[in-house]
C-alpha cells in the first residue's frame, strides 16, 4: 500500500483522533461517502451518523454527530461538534437513553419537543448500535 | 520609636495577608489547570475552522455571504475582553490601556468607534470615558461554556449583517505560558482571507477545483456562522487561562513581598525588645551601684 490518508478528527472539546489510515466512510449530509488516497478535494455537512476508517484489515467505527468534512488527496479533517470512539461509549448507557427517548416519542407533546425527541432518539440508537460494534470484537 | 505590642499587631497583620494571597495563588494555580486544559483543548478545533473556511473563502465569490463582505470602515467597533475579577497584576491594566490607545489611533483615522466590553473590569473603567459603550457582558467567567460564545458570536454578527459597525477588533490577552501573557489586538471582521488564511495556502491544499455537498451556499452559511462562534470561543477560553496565570503570578510575587516585610518587621521587633532588656538591666546594676 503506497499512499495513506491522514485522518483528523477535532471537536470544540479536544483533537480526537489524528493517524494514518487507509479508507474513511463518513455520514455526508447527502448520504455516506467512502474516502481512498487521491480522492478529490471535497467539503460537506455531516449528519447523525457513524464514521468508519479501515487501516489495514481492521475496521474502527466512531459517532459523528453533525459537523464538516474537508477531503483533500493526502488528508481528511472531520470537523465535528460532537464525536465518540466507539469504546468510550457505555453501552447501558446508550441503551437506557435509547428507551428514555423512545418514551418522549410517545407520550408525544408540541411539535418542536417531538422534533428533539426525534433527535435524541436519532442520536441514541447510533451511539448504541456503534457501542455494540465496539463489543463485539 | 513605635512600641513593641504595634510592631507585634503589624507581624500579626501582614501574616494574615500572606495567608490570603498564599491561598488566592493556590485558587488561582488549580484554576489555570483547568482552563489551559480547556484552551489547549479548543485550540486545534479553531485552527482547522479557520483553515476551511479560509479554502473556501478563496473559492467562493465572497459578496455571497453578507458576514464575508468587505465594507468601507466607517465605524469600527473594539471588543475588549478584561477579567471580572481584579488582584491579577497587570491583566487588565494592559488590555485596557492597549484598548484606549487603539481607540485613539482609529479616531485619529476619522473614523467613528463603538466599544463593547466583556468582563467586569473593562466595564468599569469605559464607563467612566467618552467612548460610547454599545454592548457589555459581565460575570460569564465564573462558568464559561459554549453558550455564553454563541450568545456574544451571534451578537457580533447580527450588528455586523445590520451594518452597526463595519469593522471589529478584539482586544484581548492570549494565553502564552503560565507566566506570560500577550495583548493582542486581532481584527475579526471583515475577515481577510489573503492574510487571515494565509497558512491553510501554504499547508497546499489549494489548487484543484474543490467538489461541495450540499452547494456552496449552503455550505457557507452552516459554516460561517459557526466560525464566528468558534472564534469567540477561543477568544473568551485565552482571556480566561490567561487571567489565571496573571493572577497567579501576581499573588505569587505579593506573598514573596509579605514575607520579606515580616522578615524586617520581625527584626526591628526583636532590636527593640532587646533595647528594652538591656535598659532595664543597666537600671537595675545602676540600682545596686547606688546602694553599696
Amino acid at each position: 500500500m503506497a499512499a495513506k490518508l491522514l485522518l483528523e478528527v477535532v471537536t470544540p472539546d479536544k483533537l480526537l483522533l489524528s493517524k494514518e489510515v487507509d479508507e474513511v466512510i463518513a455520514p455526508g449530509s447527502e448520504g455516506e461517502f467512502g474516502v481512498l488516497p487521491g480522492h478529490a478535494h471535497f467539503l460537506s455537512t455531516l449528519k447523525i451518523g457513524e464514521l468508519r476508517y479501515r487501516i489495514g484489515g481492521a475496521t474502527e467505527y466512531m459517532s459523528v454527530l453533525w459537523g464538516f468534512a474537508e477531503v483533500t488527496p493526502k488528508k481528511v479533517t472531520i470537523l465535528a461538534e460532537v464525536a465518540e470512539k466507539a469504546e468510550d461509549i457505555d453501552v447501558e448507557r446508550a441503551a437506557a437513553k435509547v428507551e428514555e427517548a423512545e418514551q418522549r416519542l410517545k407520550v408525544g407533546g408540541l411539535p418542536s419537543e417531538l422534533k428533539d425527541a426525534q433527535i435524541s432518539l436519532e442520536k441514541a440508537r447510533l451511539r448504541k448500535k456503534i457501542a455494540e460494534r465496539a463489543r463485539k470484537k | 520609636m513605635p512600641s513593641l505590642q504595634s510592631l507585634r499587631r503589624k507581624i500579626a497583620a501582614f501574616k494574615n495577608t500572606q495567608k490570603i494571597t498564599k491561598a488566592m495563588k493556590m485558587v488561582a494555580a488549580a484554576k489555570l489547570k483547568r482552563s489551559q486544559d480547556r484552551i489547549l483543548a479548543a485550540r486545534p478545533y479553531a485552527h482547522k475552522m479557520r483553515g476551511v473556511l479560509g479554502n473556501l473563502s478563496q473559492r467562493v465569490n465572497r459578496a455571497s455571504h453578507p458576514l464575508l463582505q468587505k465594507r468601507q470602515g466607517k465605524i469600527v467597533e473594539v471588543l475588549v475582553v478584561t477579567s471580572d475579577r481584579g488582584l491579577c497584576g497587570g491583566f487588565n491594566g494592559n488590555i485596557v490601556r492597549k484598548s484606549a490607545e487603539f481607540l485613539r489611533q482609529c479616531e485619529a483615522r476619522g473614523v467613528k468607534v463603538n466599544i463593547s466590553i466583556i468582563g467586569r473590569k473593562g466595564r468599569d473603567y469605559f464607563r467612566r470615558r467618552t467612548w460610547p459603550i454599545r454592548q457589555e457582558w459581565t460575570g460569564i467567567f465564573d462558568k464559561l461554556t459554549f453558550e455564553h460564545a454563541i450568545d456574544i458570536g451571534g451578537d457580533l454578527t447580527d450588528n455586523f449583517t445590520k451594518g452597526t459597525f463595519d469593522e471589529l477588533y478584539v482586544v484581548y490577552n492570549e494565553f502564552k505560558s503560565a507566566i506570560q501573557q500577550r495583548v493582542i489586538v486581532e481584527p475579526l471582521f471583515p475577515v481577510n482571507a489573503a492574510a487571515e488564511f494565509g497558512s491553510a495556502q501554504a499547508e497546499g491544499t489549494t489548487g484543484g477545483s474543490y467538489l461541495y455537498e450540499p452547494d456552496e451556499t449552503d455550505l457557507l452559511n452552516a459554516l460561517v456562522p459557526k466560525h464566528f462562534q468558534i472564534q469567540t470561543f477561543r477568544i473568551l477560553l485565552e482571556s480566561a487561562a490567561a487571567e489565571h496565570g496573571a493572577r497567579m503570578a501576581a499573588m505569587d510575587g505579593a506573598t514573596r513581598n509579605a514575607g520579606q516585610l515580616i522578615k524586617k518587621v520581625t527584626l526591628h521587633y526583636n532590636k527593640t525588645r532587646q533595647a528594652a532588656i538591656t535598659k532595664e538591666l543597666m537600671d537595675i546594676v545602676g540600682g545596686a551601684e547606688a546602694l553599696k
